[in-house]
C-alpha cells in the first residue's frame, strides 16, 4: 500500500469484516456476482424444465433468507436459531390472509409477500424484545426456545387450522411454466436481500452491528445505542425471512406447523452462511447457491428426505477441515497470497513491501460467531 | 476555573467487598487530574460509575452541574465524558479508520444513522487527522487486531477523542508501554489539554502522573484520602504510608 499521502480518499469501509480486500480482487467479485445473477435471472428462459425451475425458487428464497441471516446474525455475532420463526410467520400471513380474503390464485397473491414480511418484522419486536438482551450462547437457545414456542401456537391456534394446516388458493397457470412467476418474484426478493444488506454494510448502522459484534459494552460506552441497533437489524432480517417464507407458502401449496415453523430451516440458513463465509456479502449467498440444490436434487432423485443430510455431513467436514472461515474469506486469502507471491517473483526478489494480508490469528475466533 | 466532575460520597460493594467507601473528588475544567492508590483502592470502579457501566449503592456525581448517576454508558458519553480502559477494547475486526468512525455517531439520530454511510468525507478527514494525531494514520486500513498493544492504546484515545468529549478518563494509559510511547502518550495529552479537554488518569507511573497532573488523588480502601498538588501529596505521611511507602524506590528507580 501506498504511504499515507491521501489516505482518507482512499479509505474504503466496505471491506467484510475489516479485512483489507484489495479492489481488483473486490470488483472482480462484483463482476462474477453480477453475471450469476444475470444467468440465473435467464434460467427459466432456456430451462424449461419444471424440476429445474423448482429447484430454481427454492434456492433463491434460501438465498434470500441466508443473506437475511446474515444480515443481523452474521454482522453483529448475534447467533439465531429462530428465524423459522419469521419464514413461518410469513407463511401463515400469506396464507390465511389469502383465504379470509377469497382471493384466487392469481398474481394478486404476490402482492401479499410483503404484507407477510410486515408480519414477521411485528413478530421480530417483541421477539427481539426479549431475546436481544442476552448473549452468546444464552441468545441461542433463547432464539430456539421461542422458536418453538411459536410452533406450539401453529398447532394449537385456532385460526392456524391447526396439524391439519392451511391450503392458500393455487393458481391456474400452465404446468411448464407454473413455476415462473414464483421463480421471478423469488428472485426479486432475493435482489431486495442483497441490496437491503449491501447497504446496511456500508451504512453507519452496520458499522455499529460490526461494532457490537466486536465489543457490544465498549460500543455503548462508545455512544452507541446497542437496543435499538440490533431490534433494527432483527426486524430487517425477519422482514427479508418473512417474504422468503411468503413465497414456499404460496409456492408449496399447503402448509403444516412443522414444515412452516421448521426447525432445519433454523439451522440450514445458519450452515449455508458458514459454509459461505459469515459476515460477507457474498458467502450466504455462495453458501445456498451450492447447498440448497444439492438438497432439493437429491430430494427429488432418491425421494429420501434425509440423503442430503449425508452429503451435507460431508461437504461441512471438508470446508471446516479446509476453510474453517467459510469459502469466501479462504478464497479471498488464497487469492490475495497467490498475488503476493507472483508480486515477489516479478519484482526479482525486492523485499515485499506489502500486500500482507491482514495477520488472520483473530479472524478464524469471529468466524465461527461471538465467543 | 469552575468543577466540571463533582463525585460525592460514592459508595458500592461487590458481595462482601467493599469496592468504594464514600469517595469523593473533584475535577476542575480544563486540569489534568490523577488518580492513584494501591491496587484494589477502587479507581477503576469508580470510573465504571461515572461512565455508567456500574450503578453504585450510594452517593452521588455530578457533572456540569447536573447529576449523573444512573446514567447509561451510551447516554454518558453522549453528555460529553469519554474513557478508555486498563485492557484496551477496540474492535479487533474492525479497520482502524472503522474503529474511528464508531463513536462519530454522538449527535446524530437513529434514521439517519441508517441511511447515511459510514464514509462521510468530513468524518473521513477528522479520523484521519486524530490518526495521524496518535502517529496511526499509515495503518488506516490494517485490521486493528494486528496492532501493538501500545499502538491499541493509542487507537484508543483517537476514537473516543473524534466525539470530542469534554471530559476523558484515561485508565492506565502508561501501563505495559515503551518509554518513547509513554512520551509520545503525554505529549498528546498536554496538547489536548492546552485545547481544552479536561483529564482524569488513573496511573501507577508515578512519574508519568507527578509529572503531568495539576491535581492528584490518592485512593486508599475505597476512599480518597488525600488530594492537592503533586508536591504536596508526595509529601503527606498518610500517602507514604498507603501507597508512596513502595513507590518511592519505584520512583528513584525511575529517575535513574
Amino acid at each position: 500500500m501506498s504511504p499515507a499521502a491521501s489516505p482518507a480518499a482512499k479509505a474504503d469501509p466496505t471491506a467484510p469484516l475489516g479485512a483489507v480486500q484489495s479492489r481488483a480482487v473486490r470488483r472482480a467479485g462484483v463482476g462474477a456476482w453480477g453475471a450469476i445473477l444475470l444467468v440465473i435471472a435467464l434460467v427459466p428462459v432456456f430451462a424449461d424444465n419444471p424440476t429445474i425451475t423448482s429447484i430454481g425458487v427454492f434456492t433463491l428464497i434460501f438465498m434470500a433468507c441466508a443473506s437475511a441471516w446474515n444480515g443481523f446474525s452474521g454482522y453483529s455475532g448475534y447467533i439465531s436459531l429462530g428465524n423459522g420463526v419469521f419464514y413461518g410467520t410469513g407463511a401463515y400471513v400469506l396464507t390465511y390472509t389469502a383465504i379470509r380474503l377469497n382471493m384466487s390464485g392469481g398474481w394478486s397473491m404476490f402482492a401479499l409477500v410483503p404484507l407477510a414480511g410486515l408480519g414477521a418484522a411485528v413478530v421480530a419486536i417483541p421477539f427481539g424484545f426479549v431475546a436481544l438482551r442476552v448473549r452468546r450462547h444464552t441468545f441461542v437457545v433463547i432464539t430456539i426456545a421461542i422458536f418453538f414456542v411459536f410452533q406450539l401456537l401453529a398447532f394449537n391456534l385456532g385460526f392456524t387450522g391447526g396439524s391439519s394446516g392451511l391450503t392458500p388458493p393455487t393458481p391456474n397457470w400452465v404446468g411448464a411454466t407454473f413455476n415462473n412467476p414464483f421463480y421471478y418474484v423469488a428472485f426479486g426478493v432475493l435482489i431486495f436481500s442483497i441490496l437491503l444488506f449491501w447497504g446496511v454494510r456500508r451504512s453507519r448502522f452496520g458499522l455499529h452491528l460490526l461494532a457490537i459484534r466486536d465489543d457490544e459494552d465498549r460500543a455503548r460506552g462508545l455512544g452507541v445505542k446497542v437496543l435499538r441497533v440490533k431490534m433494527t437489524g432483527f426486524v430487517l432480517a425477519a422482514f427479508v425471512t418473512g417474504m422468503g417464507g411468503a413465497i414456499f407458502a404460496f409456492f408449496v401449496g399447503q402448509i403444516f406447523p412443522q414444515f412452516a415453523y421448521d426447525p432445519v430451516f433454523d439451522v440450514t440458513v445458519a450452515l449455508m452462511t458458514f459454509f459461505g463465509g459469515i459476515g460477507t456479502i457474498s458467502g450466504p449467498l455462495l453458501g445456498a447457491l451450492i447447498l440448497e440444490p444439492i438438497e432439493q436434487y437429491l430430494t427429488i432423485q432418491y425421494s429420501i428426505g434425509s440423503v442430503y443430510l449425508i452429503i451435507y455431513g460431508v461437504l461441512f467436514l471438508l470446508v471446516l477441515m479446509f476453510m474453517p472461515r467459510g469459502i469466501v474469506p479462504s478464497v479471498g486469502d488464497w487469492v490475495r497470497s497467490l498475488r503476493a507471491r507472483k508480486w515477489r517473483q516479478g519484482d526479482g526478489g525486492a523485499v515485499p513491501v506489502v500486500v500482507t494480508p491482514p495477520a488472520p490469528e483473530n479472524v478464524p475466533v469471529g468466524a465461527r460467531g461471538p465467543e | 476555573m469552575s468543577d466540571l466532575l463533582v463525585v460525592d460520597g460514592l459508595e458500592k460493594s461487590f458481595g462482601g467487598l467493599q469496592a468504594l467507601s464514600g469517595c469523593s473528588l473533584t475535577l476542575e475544567e480544563g486540569s489534568i487530574g490523577g488518580l492513584i492508590g494501591p491496587n484494589g483502592s477502587g479507581k477503576t470502579t469508580l470510573f465504571n460509575i461515572v461512565t455508567g457501566y456500574v450503578r453504585s449503592d450510594a452517593g452521588a456525581v455530578s457533572f456540569k452541574g447536573r447529576p449523573l448517576v444512573g446514567g447509561k454508558p451510551d447516554q454518558v458519553f453522549a453528555l460529553g465524558i469519554g474513557r478508555t480502559f486498563q485492557l484496551t477494547r477496540i474492535f479487533a475486526r474492525l479497520t482502524v479508520l472503522e474503529n474511528m468512525l464508531v463513536a462519530t455517531q454522538r449527535r446524530e439520530g437513529w434514521l439517519r444513522s441508517m441511511v447515511r454511510g459510514s464514509e462521510s468525507t468530513v468524518e473521513h478527514e477528522r479520523a484521519m487527522d486524530l490518526l495521524a494525531f496518535v502517529g496511526l494514520a499509515r495503518l488506516w486500513d490494517s485490521s486493528a487486531g494486528t496492532l501493538s498493544y501500545g499502538q491499541r492504546k493509542l487507537l484508543e484515545l483517537a476514537y473516543v477523542l473524534i466525539a470530542e468529549p469534554s471530559v476523558i478518563l484515561l485508565d492506565e494509559p502508561a501501563g505495559g508501554i515503551n518509554p518513547t510511547l509513554i512520551d509520545e502518550i503525554r505529549s498528546r495529552i498536554v496538547e489536548l489539554n492546552r485545547q481544552g479537554t479536561t483529564f482524569l488518569i488513573v496511573e501507577h507511573n508515578m512519574e508519568f502522573v507527578m509529572g503531568l497532573c495539576d491535581k492528584v488523588t490518592v485512593m486508599d480502601m475505597g476512599c480518597a484520602i488525600v488530594s492537592g498538588p503533586p508536591d504536596q501529596v508526595r509529601a503527606d505521611p498518610r500517602v507514604l504510608d498507603a501507597y508512596l511507602g513502595s513507590v518511592e524506590e519505584a520512583s528513584d528507580d525511575a529517575g535513574e
